[in-house]
């Protein structure tokens, strides 16, 4: 059979940008400042220019990264690989030589067909054009010819649910109409090879769904899929094999799920907490934002693995913005495969009656011991604001955390492995006895 | 759909940076479509939300031909061997503006489109096609206003005006040329599009659009003539016009533009996949 991608040895390397050197009282300025032009002209020159040694690795220059080093893989048709791996780990560099952006430095890469890359939503897409315009414009920037949209653009307009706005320009679209539009184009891209980087990462919970549904039905039609995520549920659920990558090299290929559990035990703490510095950029709105969601152990540090036997801590950390608004959060823990294990708010009734004054506040809710199974646990965190009935955020899978079963509980008494089950409560038996000849019959 | 399989088939190999190579001119006819709306985007976007609309594209050269005819022409009494100045202005001013545009929006358009660059694969003289073929709407538009002014003047066409297609083309390829050079160098090196700017204002001055090229004189002419734009403004003059045509100037252009145009092709095929790493 043959491969829907072979990528063999592939190596890239970039040279970061080496911070320029200092001006010392001694260095004679003048001549540094008629020298400057030709440094600056060899420092751009060389950012894509390597020497030998350095190719070879010989030369030890700190300002040279391997983004990628010596990757070597192969993909059948039909396969949905899940790449995943830390920050910097060398998942979009990856993509980006796949997908044509960026040549590798070393190796190469043989693929079959046409590749579709959605390093993002709407790429090409302008404000000016109508929804119809920016259809054509978006699915041609994709590989499309013109008559393969005709046939489908009924199909597209319907999908995404545009209906009569089709010909209004998309600045007048809401920005989840824009969204949905430039979806349903991908949906109805018809590529060999679909690469997919982290555009789960738009869209409200429909959208995500939607594609994720796509992107399973691209994989069970026999094409490939190429897919990076930092969710690690989405990879869980979609991907029929993962590989791990840690500092530019596969270190794991196996199927998604061990990938994950690898990725998470090992990534740390990592995916236990995410942090917003930036409040602009935090979920929310003017009245509140998210700030910080972390997993924490019994002793209040972030825990990407925790025993069975520990309780488990998850904590959020907001700032009210605006008084005058009831606000309450509340968290709900999600399977690995998907299903939502339960919910818990805060279940003091005076927090849904009184309104918050604005400051910081921290939040944490407590999993008992003893609750949980082995396995991924993916968390959602809610943010409701009672009084107008309405959602300031909604974050899906937004942090995840790794229970694994300690030595000594029932974990060992359990002959045919992992208990079953998505809880494993540790519960009170009581046994009563009867003697064989006082058991009466009838 | 026959040619659906065929894609279908076709292996795609990457590896690293190519050897030196032409441009894939098949890829381009591949994505043919996508240029096609790239010209309708361009278009639509420059003009969307105006009054006027694609009459800019008229009112633009119109009124700049006005503007040299009073200021050169009347005030500073420019002369043009019998004819009338206007006419020498309209045609320089109207192949100039196609060039100059042409010229300044493909050679900065990798820079412009560098987010695009970074997102999705197509063949990246897609970016500088584009204004160079939009441009020719601009262009056949404002020839309604080179008619006109034709007309008023009752100039009656020598067959001099079948050299007409050679000189479009070569108006064509001049900006292009010099374009592959520049958008490469642009995007790694910014210098290029801070001279640009103020360049092209310059850069008037060394054509014959203010002044008919008579203005020159011998010892200074084979220097002048080594901008390739000055042969074709110099060509349409004489083409349109029924003035001798000056054969030394148009062969200069001829030779320098594709020159430009083919070892521009080269380096751009060079350069297109590297500058991802560069922007």
């Amino acid at each position: 059979m043959t491969k829907a991608l072979t990528v063999e040895n592939v190596s890239k390397l970039y040279r970061i940008g080496s911070a320029d050197d200092l001006v010392s009282s001694n260095d004679n300025v003048i001549l540094r400042t008629l020298k400057r032009p030709w440094a600056n002209f060899r420092k751009y020159r060389s950012l894509y220019r390597f020497t030998p040694d350095e190719l070879e690795g010989t030369s030890v220059s700190q300002d040279l990264f391997w983004a990628l080093r010596d990757v070597s893989f192969s993909v059948d048709a039909g396969e949905v690989i899940g790449l995943v791996g830390v920050n910097g780990a060398g998942k979009s560099t990856l993509l980006k030589i796949v997908s044509r952006i960026t040549p590798p430095t070393r190796g190469r890469c043989v693929l079959r067909g046409r590749v579709s890359c959605l390093l993002e939503v709407g790429t090409g897409f302008h404000p000016e054009l109508s929804g119809r315009e920016n259809v054509y414009m978006n699915s041609t920037i994709l590989g499309m010819r013109k008559r393969e949209v005709d046939a489908k653009f009924d199909e597209i307009v319907e999908f995404a649910g545009i209906g009569k706005f089709i010909d209004t320009p998309i600045k007048r679209y809401s920005s989840g109409m824009s969204v949905r539009l430039a979806f349903a184009v991908m949906a109805h891209l018809d590529p060999e090879l679909l690469v997919v980087d982290e555009v789960l990462a738009v869209g409200d919970a429909e959208f995500q769904r939607k594609c994720l549904n796509t992107m399973s039905n691209v994989g069970k039609q026999g094409k490939t899929v190429l897919f990076v995520s930092h969710n690690m549920a989405a990879v869980t659920r979609l991907c029929t094999r993962g590989l791990l990558l840690h500092e530019g090299r596969i270190v794991m290929d196996a199927t998604a799920a061990e990938v994950v559990h690898q990725h998470l035990t090992t990534g740390g703490n990592d995916i236990a907490s995410r942090d917003w510095p930036d409040m602009s950029a935090a979920p929310g709105d003017d009245s509140v934002r998210l700030r910080a969601i972390r997993v924490v152990s019994t002793v209040g540090t972030p825990a990407g693995t925790i025993r069975v036997g520990d309780r488990i801590g998850l904590q959020i950390t907001f700032d009210v913005l605006e008084p005058g608004h009831v606000l309450s959060p509340y968290f709900t823990v999600v399977s690995e495969s998907g299903l939502d294990l339960f919910s818990t708010a805060d279940s003091d009734k005076s927090v849904d009656e009184h309104t918050r004054e604005p400051g910081r506040y921290i939040c944490t809710a407590w999993i008992p011991a003893d609750l949980l199974a082995e396995g991924n646990h993916f968390v959602r965190v809610v943010m409701r604001s009672m009084k107008k009935k309405y959602r300031p955020f909604i974050e899906r899978d937004v942090i995840a955390f790794h229970v694994v079963d300690s030595v000594g509980r029932i974990g060992d008494s359990w002959w045919e492995g992992r208990p079953s089950g998505v809880i494993r409560p540790i519960l009170k038996w009581s046994t009563e006895y009867v003697p064989s000849d006082m058991v009466i019959e009838g | 759909m026959v040619n659906r399989q065929e894609r279908a088939l076709r292996e795609i190999i990457i590896e690293p940076v190519a050897q030196w190579g032409f441009i894939d001119l098949r890829e381009l006819y591949d994505y043919r479509d996508l240029v096609f709306f790239m010209i309708w985007r361009s278009i639509k976007v420059a003009y969307a939300q105006s009054i006027g609309g694609i009459a800019w594209a008229i009112i633009q050269p119109a009124v700049q031909i006005l503007v040299f005819s009073l200021v050169f022409g009347s005030l500073l009494g420019v002369q043009a061997e019998g004819i009338p100045y206007p006419l020498i202005t309209t045609v320089a001013v109207i192949v100039w503006s196609y060039m100059s545009s042409s010229l300044s929006s493909a050679s900065g358009s990798l820079v412009t489109n560098a987010g695009m660059l970074a997102k999705i694969y197509f063949p990246r003289i897609i970016f500088l096609v584009t204004p160079a073929v939009g441009g020719l709407l601009g262009f056949a538009i404002s020839m309604g206003l080179m008619i006109t002014v034709l007309v008023y003047y009752q100039v009656t066409l020598t067959l001099q005006i079948l050299y007409l297609p050679g000189l479009l083309l070569l108006m064509f390829i001049a900006p292009l040329g010099f374009s592959l050079w520049l958008a490469s160098l642009a995007i790694r090196f910014r210098d290029v599009r801070i001279v640009m700017t103020y360049f092209m204002r310059l850069l008037i001055y060394a054509v014959p659009v203010m002044y008919p090229s008579s203005y020159i004189s011998d010892e200074i002419r084979p220097f002048y003539i080594i901008n390739p734009f000055v042969g074709i403004i110099e060509g349409f003059q004489s083409c349109i016009l029924g003035l001798p045509m000056m054969w030394d100037s148009l062969l200069v252009s001829i030779v320098v533009s594709t020159i430009l145009l083919l070892t521009g092709a080269v380096y751009f095929r060079r350069m297109e996949r590297v500058i991802v790493d560069v922007i």
